[in-house]
């Protein structure tokens, strides 16, 4: 395997390891359940991304042309990871599990559950 | 450099699942735990394509390709199932 | 009746089918051509109407600027989660968007939920708020006013609605 063949490889498998630790320490680490899904949304999707590209190139080197498969499970990861986010915030504030108390905004949550609108709409400026 | 670089990987994406288990097992509330799942089915890819990877063989592909899907589904299948108590309507 | 009811996706079922199997020889572009034009002309009757792309130039900027906005913010996160958490300042927000089409409003809302720091939570019945979740919420308004700018007007104009 040529030299810089090997550091390209390299270089992503420990990027995306160490996005996907940082997401699943992340994860112990965050008091409240809607600080901890940003976790693994968006770092453990990164590193995923990071180890995907290595598999890439290695497996391209090892068959001799061009595999881009892998970019197949990158793309479903990167569609479905927002959507397993958003179901799991939505069972979170259905089932009326407290936020952090210093959480702005909190009297929204009430109002997010039943889906209505804020009863005082902030002019977007 | 290559199989440096795959052990301390592989090290990384262990302590990384040992992380989710302890937030699988200590919850404190089902979503927690939903989550936990959530986050270990893409270490598990990780950890398979690196497997793929240090035997030199393509076949592992599938694997990923497989726990990718189903992880999904069956996350989607549990919040469906605790938003309304059922999962088809 | 048509030949191909759903042309993207056509060529998605195509573009797919050979990347799973990782080969482009013959039998398995036949194979291809095979479900690209048989499964579009089986379930299309099954589907939603979905606003065309108006602008596919734009789509295409807009994914990229998507992908580079997902790297530097991911970046952002990471150091969040592993600086000091005690000075982090979560909160809710509720976003006014006017986007017409279902499609338009989850794409909105996934772009939202992979890039600046923020998960999309609900959209209100109405279809008029979108309510996120941000990790460190320091400024509501210019967070509000970077998304609208961002990624909702893009989207609009993409879609046209």
């Amino acid at each position: 395997m040529p030299f810089y063949l090997e550091v390209i490889v390299c270089v992503s498998l420990l990027i995306g390891s160490v996005f996907l630790l940082i997401g699943s320490y992340g994860l112990v680490r965050l008091p409240d359940i809607y600080m901890r899904l940003h976790s693994p949304t968006k770092a453990s999707t990164l590193g995923i991304t990071g180890i995907l590209i290595a598999s890439m190139v290695f497996q391209s080197h090892l068959k001799g042309f061009l595999s881009i498969q892998e970019l197949l499970i990158t793309l479903f990861l990167l569609i479905t990871a927002p959507v397993a986010a958003n179901m799991i915030a939505k069972t979170a504030l259905h089932q009326r599990i407290k936020s952090l108390d210093k959480t702005q905004n909190q009297e929204l949550m009430e109002v997010i559950r039943d889906r209505e609108t804020p009863s005082t709409p902030k002019d977007p400026t | 450099m290559l199989s440096w670089t795959i052990i301390i990987v592989a090290v990384c994406i262990c302590v990384a699942l040992i992380l989710n288990l302890w937030r699988l097992l200590k919850g404190p509330t089902i979503s927690d735990r939903i989550l936990a799942l959530d986050t270990m089915y893409i270490n598990a890819i990780a950890l398979i394509l690196l497997y793929g990877i240090y035997v030199k063989s393509a076949l592992y592909f599938e694997a990923a390709v497989l726990i990718a899907m189903l992880g999904f589904v069956s996350t989607a299948a549990l919040c469906k199932y605790l938003l309304r108590g059922d999962i088809i309507e | 009746m048509k030949v191909f009811p759903m042309p993207v996706h056509s060529l998605l079922l195509f573009v797919v089918w050979l990347l799973l199997n990782n080969s482009a020889s013959a039998g398995h572009i036949v194979l291809a051509l095979f479900f690209a034009v048989t499964i579009p002309w089986l379930v299309a009757d099954m589907r939603d109407e979905h606003p065309k792309i108006l602008k596919p130039w734009l789509a295409v900027r807009y994914i990229l600027m998507v992908m580079k906005d997902i790297v530097t913010a991911n970046v952002e996160v990471a150091l969040l989660i592993i600086g000091p958490i005690k000075k982090l300042q979560p909160g809710f927000v509720a976003i006014p968007i006017n986007i017409d089409s279902d499609l338009g409003i989850t794409i909105l809302a996934s772009t939202v939920s992979l890039t600046p720091g923020t998960v999309s939570a609900e959209v209100s019945k109405d279809k008029a708020w979108l309510y996120i979740h941000a990790l460190h919420l320091d400024n509501e308004a210019e967070l509000i006013a970077s998304v609208k700018e961002r990624y909702e007007a893009p989207i609009k104009e993409i879609f046209g609605c």
